[in-house]
């Protein structure tokens, strides 16, 4: 159990997949600012990372990997440069899925998000977990909680940049650095306080 | 031919899809502490990027728009998984280097983006050259970060030596802190000002405007 919770620890604060690896930077910097939609956002990176990584692991290593196929009498096959395009696939396929569902039950949030939800499929977020996921060997119960876990940091990070932003409407910024501009070195900066966890061993 | 060249050469300025339309940001980050790594990334983004807007531009008009997506999903995994490969056989250490970011072409914005919206609605050829002028871009941003990381903080440029380092009997200190990457946050926002001085019609609106100071300014008046 203990094991569990270092590895969600690691996930949120330490390894944090926007701020340590600059994953999703694209939808982050672009829905940050409000914290409304960024939570909206936030939540749903976490249901479709806490889906694809764990459903990803388990085709990487019934299928995929080398020798996975032993069980159906292929011993040698290894259909390991296919993992791209499954785990892509089976992202896409999840969060087609899930604009249904919102687009059907909570259309409010549909609207909030509107043409972000599409981008949540090329999220680097999503894609780069699973990519980790294979590189780190996890096995299928560290899977579930590193996809939840890289999702929860993913969450907040988003949510605390757009706390930052909202606040920053009372600076007077120079005009050439209004906007884009200036998230990217706000984001910077927060990259920097989230380098100090890096030293905490679990 | 003008439009053509429009296509082409908008991109890169006018229209950048990192500074302005903030898309493909991650990688831009993550591959900018070397200048050979950098250009490596960007040779293949651009490949993929070109070839994705032909084959999707291609069929667009058979490509039922419920599944568009995946069907662009499945183009652009296909081109990253030969690109992927390609550098494995030929450049193997480079590889090794770049590591998942290779595999995270597929997810990078700017692909999808583009493939979404121009290739969708043009012919194949103006979607190649979109497709080429997306990646210049891309590419000129990344190199100018490459550029100020690699230099200032090691000392060279590609590999090779610029300014001599302390350590190796030189003048030179290197400055750690272009070497990590969150000082490539902090690149690219300064890159931004520039570009937006220079063209100022890419300046954003402030939510809020701040009222000058109007006891001063009534002060001045009299």
């Amino acid at each position: 159990m203990e094991y569990y919770l270092n590895l969600f620890i690691k996930a949120v604060f330490i390894e944090n997949i926007a701020l340590a690896f600059f994953l999703g930077m694209c939808t982050f910097l672009a829905i940050s600012k409000k914290i409304g939609p960024a939570i909206g956002l936030g939540q749903a990176v976490v249901v479709v990372l806490t889906l694809t990584v764990p459903i990803n692991n388990f085709i990487y290593n019934n299928i995929l990997a080398e020798g996975a196929l032993s069980w159906a009498g292929l011993d040698d096959t290894n259909l390991e440069f296919l993992h791209l395009i499954s785990f892509i696939g089976i992202i896409a396929a999840m969060v087609q899925i899930l604009e249904m569902f919102l687009d059907k039950y909570v259309p409010v949030l549909y609207n909030a998000l509107g043409t972000f939800l599409p981008l949540i499929t090329v999220n680097c977020a999503i894609l780069g977990a699973s990519l980790f996921m294979k590189e780190r060997s996890y096995n299928f119960t560290e899977s579930i909680v590193y996809g939840f876990g890289a999702g929860i940091g993913w969450l907040l990070a988003i949510v605390a940049l757009a706390g930052i932003t909202e606040r920053l409407r009372y600076a007077d910024i120079p005009e050439g650095l209004q906007g884009l501009g200036i998230t990217f070195i706000t984001v910077g900066l927060m990259c920097f306080g989230f380098m100090s966890f890096g030293g905490i061993s679990l | 031919m003008s439009k053509a060249r429009e296509v082409l050469l908008n991109p890169i300025f006018n229209e950048n899809p990192i500074a302005l339309q903030i898309l493909g940001i991650c990688s831009a980050l993550a591959v900018t502490s070397n200048l050979y790594v950098t250009l490596i990334m960007c040779v293949a983004l651009t490949s993929v990027i070109c070839f994705s807007n032909l084959f999707v531009s291609l069929i667009r008009n058979h490509i039922p728009t419920n599944i568009r997506i995946i069907v662009q999903m499945t183009i652009i995994s296909s081109l990253v998984i030969l690109v992927d490969e390609i550098l494995k056989a030929f450049d193997y250490e480079t590889s090794k280097q770049i590591g998942v970011f290779v595999g995270l072409i597929i997810t990078n914005c700017i692909v999808m983006g583009r493939a979404e919206a121009y290739a969708m609605q043009n012919s194949a050829g103006m979607s190649f050259l979109d497709g080429l002028g997306n990646g210049l871009g891309y590419s000129v941003i990344l190199i100018v970060v490459a550029i100020f990381r690699e230099l200032i903080g090691a000392g060279s440029l590609a590999g090779y030596e610029i300014l001599p380092l302390v350590q190796n009997g030189g003048w030179y200190i290197g400055n750690n802190y272009f070497l990590l990457p969150p000082s490539s946050f902090v690149i690219i926002g300064l890159l931004i000002w520039a570009l937006r001085a220079w063209k100022t019609d890419q300046v954003e609106e402030p939510q809020f405007k701040i009222q000058s100071n109007s006891l001063e300014a009534e002060e001045r008046k009299v």
